[in-house]
């Protein structure tokens, strides 16, 4: 039970990151991502509505009617990004010039809708709940890496400290192509990781299978592939 | 936007301050449709005439309900009109123009959760403009989605040709081609000062 509960906070961080596995999310991911700091504040005002809306959408879900889902979801989901949009301009003015309109527009990010339409809408409270937190944290994540880099590359600071002029500042990386690019080179790595990882467990499967009738096998641990 | 006449506002939205290329609004249609000229060129067709209607109902709703007291409304009300103008467009166009519907029906629902269309009616308003300089803005944000599509619909058909090492196939290649294109965007920074 516990196990469960573990699995559906935890496959939003690594194995289905938002951003660098299911490509969701995109156009935050690259508009606020020019410094580290910028990056934190989206993602945690997206959690913030991601959690709350799987919430509600969740307690909600007896009560929706299939055929009008889609706008009651997108509703609620409206409703806790004013909230937000209202509580970042009372108490973090900085961080709402930084996102400026990309704080309204938490509304139409795909994620969010995304987990209420394949998870909030059919689970309990408590699942939907960690579902959105796991999300977010991954979402936090991927953008503060990718701000980071941004950030260290383009204008040579790390969350605003300068790092002591280790390389010259290369501006292009906080301009709209270092955005395209970073993103290009982050999905690369994670594809590059993952089918390490898919080529690995393969090798296990196959082993297991093959292997059990080979003389060889106490010894070579499954490293020959090229059985017949 | 320094000088608010309406060449100004369209070469701005078409150029300097392309949705795509350099607010990156609307990346979702940009790399999932623009496989094909034909495919590219529909969506942004769709994505305009979107626009122009979007921003011809929510500026006055909310110039003449909302300004003042009820402004904290402005997200829900205007994701719900073009939630809901998407499903007039959708109807009244299989009705009356069903060759129309034919060539657009495919995008439109695609259309309400385009970030593109929302923030084009949010930055109306806050840039202040009037309803005439906020069509001419939806106008020019839109040909300037429509541009940016059409160009890297063409790359991405080269691309396909082209002979790209495993693991950089499909989308971080697409990435890499779309930063090269954004760079080329840069070049317009200049214009108007800005």
């Amino acid at each position: 039970m516990a196990n469960k509960y573990w699995e559906s906070f935890s496959k939003g961080i690594i194995k289905e990151n938002p951003v660098l596995r299911l490509v969701l999310g995109t156009c935050p991911t690259l508009a606020v991502t020019t410094a580290a700091f910028n990056g934190l504040g989206m993602g945690v005002a997206a959690t913030f509505v991601l959690v709350c809306s799987n919430i509600v959408i969740s307690l909600l879900r007896k009560c929706i009617p299939d055929k009008v889902r889609l706008p009651a979801y997108i509703v609620v989901i409206a409703g806790f990004t004013t909230i937000v949009q209202m509580l970042v301009k009372a108490f973090l003015p900085a961080i709402d010039s930084a996102l400026g309109i990309y704080l309204p527009l938490i509304v139409v990010n795909c994620i969010i809708l995304g987990r209420a339409e394949a998870l909030a809408g059919k689970n309990t409270v408590g699942l939907s709940a960690l579902d959105g937190l796991g999300m977010g944290v991954g979402f936090t994540a991927a953008l503060i890496v990718m701000g980071s880099i941004r950030e260290f590359l383009g204008n040579g600071t790390v969350f605003g400290w300068p790092e002591g002029g280790l390389i010259p500042p290369i501006a292009i990386f906080v301009l709209p192509a270092g955005g395209f690019f970073v993103f290009g080179m982050l999905i690369w790595i994670a594809n590059r990781l993952s089918t390490k990882l898919e080529q690995n467990s393969a090798r296990k499967e196959l082993s297991s299978e093959v292997c059990a009738a080979c003389p060889m096998a106490g010894s070579c641990h499954g490293e020959v592939t090229d059985h017949d | 936007m320094t000088n608010g006449s309406f060449f100004a506002i369209l070469i701005g939205g078409l150029l300097v301050n392309n949705f795509v290329l350099s607010q990156f609004l609307g990346i979702c249609p940009f790399l999932g449709v623009s496989k094909k000229l034909s495919s590219a060129f529909g969506m942004s067709v769709a994505v305009t005439f979107v626009m122009l209607l979007a921003t011809a109902a929510t500026w006055p709703i909310y110039t003449y309900l909302l300004q003042g007291e009820l402004a904290y409304l402005q997200t829900i009300v205007f994701i719900l009109i073009i939630a809901a103008l998407v499903q007039l467009v959708e109807i009244v166009l299989k009705r009356f123009i069903p060759p129309l519907y034919q060539a657009l029906g495919i995008y439109l629902p695609l259309i309400t959760t385009n970030c593109a269309v929302l923030g084009v009616t949010i930055l109306n308003i806050d840039s202040g403009y009037n309803f005439g300089q906020s069509l001419v803005n939806a106008l020019g944000a839109g040909l300037g989605f429509m541009l940016a599509m059409v160009m890297f619909a063409g790359v991405r058909e080269r691309l396909e040709s082209a002979e790209i090492p495993e693991s950089l196939k499909g989308l971080p290649i697409t990435l890499v081609a779309a930063s090269i294109v954004s760079v080329s965007f840069l070049g317009f920074q200049g214009l108007f000062g800005l």
